[in-house]
């Protein structure tokens, strides 16, 4: 159990020792996008009746975030160590695969939620935001940035350079947030679209993180739940799979 | 049952091991005893530090079984990691924490935490001559200070195995001597320490016993006594009363160097006799003032070795 401690206490401090760039420039991000939408959009048809617009992109925003960072966290780390080379002292300790992939997932999803929080945080000072299910946002938020953290695992083990972690990030993770509905509303999309967008795991996370913040959504909660909290099994069992057999981590 | 004795500190069965078509380790067989000073030698790319990476859980054998300390390095290699230090050959840290952090997260890793493994660690700081700068970030440390504590972070949960892959390679004089202090005493308080060096007249100096590896393979494995006495040449060199004009000619053949009234003999073991040559200098007229010997160095066995192989 010290191990596990130790090697998520060493991921939490690698963020935190550089938390301006890790923490604070995503939320000032965030901040960004919701002052540009905020200003063109002033005056939109509400996107969910009785929620204005920039309110509505809050959560989408947030979950974004979290859902990006969470990525970055536990790929760059990967992958920075063992190009430099310093993942030989973890391979050479008696950590299990589990304790290394729950560190590395945990430290992951505590960076996602510290981005979230400066957001919500950030955004309450000018705007009302409720909160009407909170059990539903944490459980979104923990398996969401949960999965991407998990995914961030795999993305890490494969890469064995960094243009390739930037590709993954680049040509996977970042299609996939934008293009799920944090701007809009599946309704919105025409009919193709929307079915297009179905296929994406993300939307799942961002819509219901939405739910919880204003109890309305697009897809029913509990099925996206079931959808994302499948997608964080897979992703897990995957990066798992992978951490165990040392797939170009032991070799 | 138990057995009186420990199990060997390392013991390596039929290990093969392919990186795509290379052959870097062809059904290696291997035994260190508990407590030895064992010398793992051999040129570029015969094999050793993917030996080590086998050993350290590092890479995974395509078939054979390794065990540290009777635990086997991949189905009990919890245990296994336990009782084993490595200092790897390249300089790695990582660039985030302070030299006390470094440590304190190594020994996390291991399970260990609280005030026994705290002194430790100072102590340890202390003998590399680190203490002034624990606090200080990696980045800040010059080449040898970063090599310490590569050092003091194999050694940081006192396993009872070190290997150390050419652990003074581009280290000045004077930092590999104090090394080679703090290693001597850590296997006089009974580590087994395994070393692979580039430097010969160090593993001739430090080792017990030696294994000389080519192309993947074994080539040779023998107490470092043994290992020398396999040289196939000696040197004696002869000063006589007058300068030497005509070199008896049973001897010609045997001479490597001459300056006037000194010869150079380069002696073949078991055929040439060193009263032989001295009994034709003297039938010759030559008085012969002084002699030396001088026995083959572990260099001179190992290049027989390589260049056999060749």
């Amino acid at each position: 159990m010290i191990g596990f401690q130790t090697l998520f206490y060493k991921e939490l401090l690698r963020f935190y020792k550089v938390a301006f760039q890790t923490v604070m420039a995503p939320v000032v991000t965030a901040l960004l996008y919701l002052l540009v939408f905020a200003s063109t959009f002033h005056g939109h048809a509400e996107i969910v009746p009785g929620v204005p617009y920039v309110a509505f992109l809050v959560p989408g925003l947030m979950m974004m975030s979290m859902i990006q960072n969470a990525f970055a966290n536990s790929s760059s780390s990967l992958t920075q160590s063992k190009i430099a080379g310093n993942l030989l002292f973890i391979l050479l300790s008696p950590l299990s695969p589990l304790e290394f992939f729950l560190a590395f997932v945990g430290a992951a999803v505590i960076r996602a939620l510290a981005v979230a929080i400066g957001i919500y945080v950030a955004a309450r000072l000018f705007i009302d935001i409720p909160i009407r299910h909170p059990v539903f946002l944490m459980a979104f938020g923990l398996f969401g940035s949960g999965a991407l953290g998990a995914l961030g695992v795999i993305a890490g083990v494969w890469a064995e350079r960094f243009d390739q972690l930037a590709g993954f990030q680049n040509f996977v993770v970042m299609p996939l947030s934008f293009l799920s509905g944090v701007f809009y509303s599946l309704r919105a999309l025409p009919p193709f679209w929307r079915e297009v967008s179905h296929a994406n795991p993300l939307l799942y996370m961002i819509d219901g993180f939405r739910y919880g913040f204003f109890g309305t959504s697009d897809v029913a909660p509990l099925v996206s739940l079931s959808i994302v909290v499948g997608f964080f099994a897979a992703v897990s069992l995957v990066a798992l799979a992978l951490v165990g057999r040392g797939y170009r981590l032991r070799n | 049952m138990t057995t009186p004795f420990p199990p060997p500190a390392i013991s390596i069965q039929g290990i093969d091991k392919h990186f795509g078509r290379v052959h870097a380790l062809r059904g290696i067989d291997l035994e260190v005893r508990a407590g030895e000073f064992f010398g793992l030698l051999g040129p570029n790319g015969a094999g050793k530090s993917t030996l080590i990476s086998v050993l350290a859980g590092l890479a995974r054998a395509d078939s054979g079984h390794a065990a540290i300390c009777g635990h086997d390095v991949v189905s009990a290699y919890r245990q296994a990691r336990r009782a084993l230090g490595v200092v790897p050959q390249e300089i790695v840290f990582d660039p985030f924490f302070t030299v006390r952090e470094v440590l304190a997260i190594q020994a996390g890793y291991f399970g260990l935490k609280g005030a026994e493994n705290k002194a430790w660690r100072e102590e340890l700081l202390t003998t590399l001559m680190l203490a002034d700068k624990g606090d200080a970030n990696m980045r800040a440390l010059s080449g040898g200070m970063k090599r310490r504590v590569l050092i003091a972070q194999a050694l940081v949960h006192k396993p009872q195995v070190v290997i150390l892959d050419e652990p003074t390679a581009g280290v000045d004089v004077e930092l590999r001597a104090s090394l080679w202090t703090f290693v001597r005493r850590l296997h006089a308080e009974g580590h087994t320490i395994v070393l692979t060096t580039h430097y010969l007249e160090e593993a001739e100096a430090l080792c017990d016993r030696i294994a000389i590896m080519m192309d993947g393979q074994i080539a040779a494995l023998d107490s470092k006594d043994a290992l020398l006495r396999r040289a196939m040449h000696r040197t004696l060199s002869v000063t006589t009363a007058e300068p030497i004009v005509d070199i008896p000619a049973a001897l010609v053949s045997k001479v490597r160097t001459h300056t006037e009234n000194r010869l150079e003999f380069s002696l073949q073991r078991g055929t040439d006799s060193i009263p032989e040559i001295l009994e034709a200098l003297r039938a010759a007229g030559y008085v012969v003032t002084d002699i030396a010997t001088e026995q083959a160095n572990l260099e001179e066995v190992f290049l027989e070795l390589t260049h056999k192989a060749k």
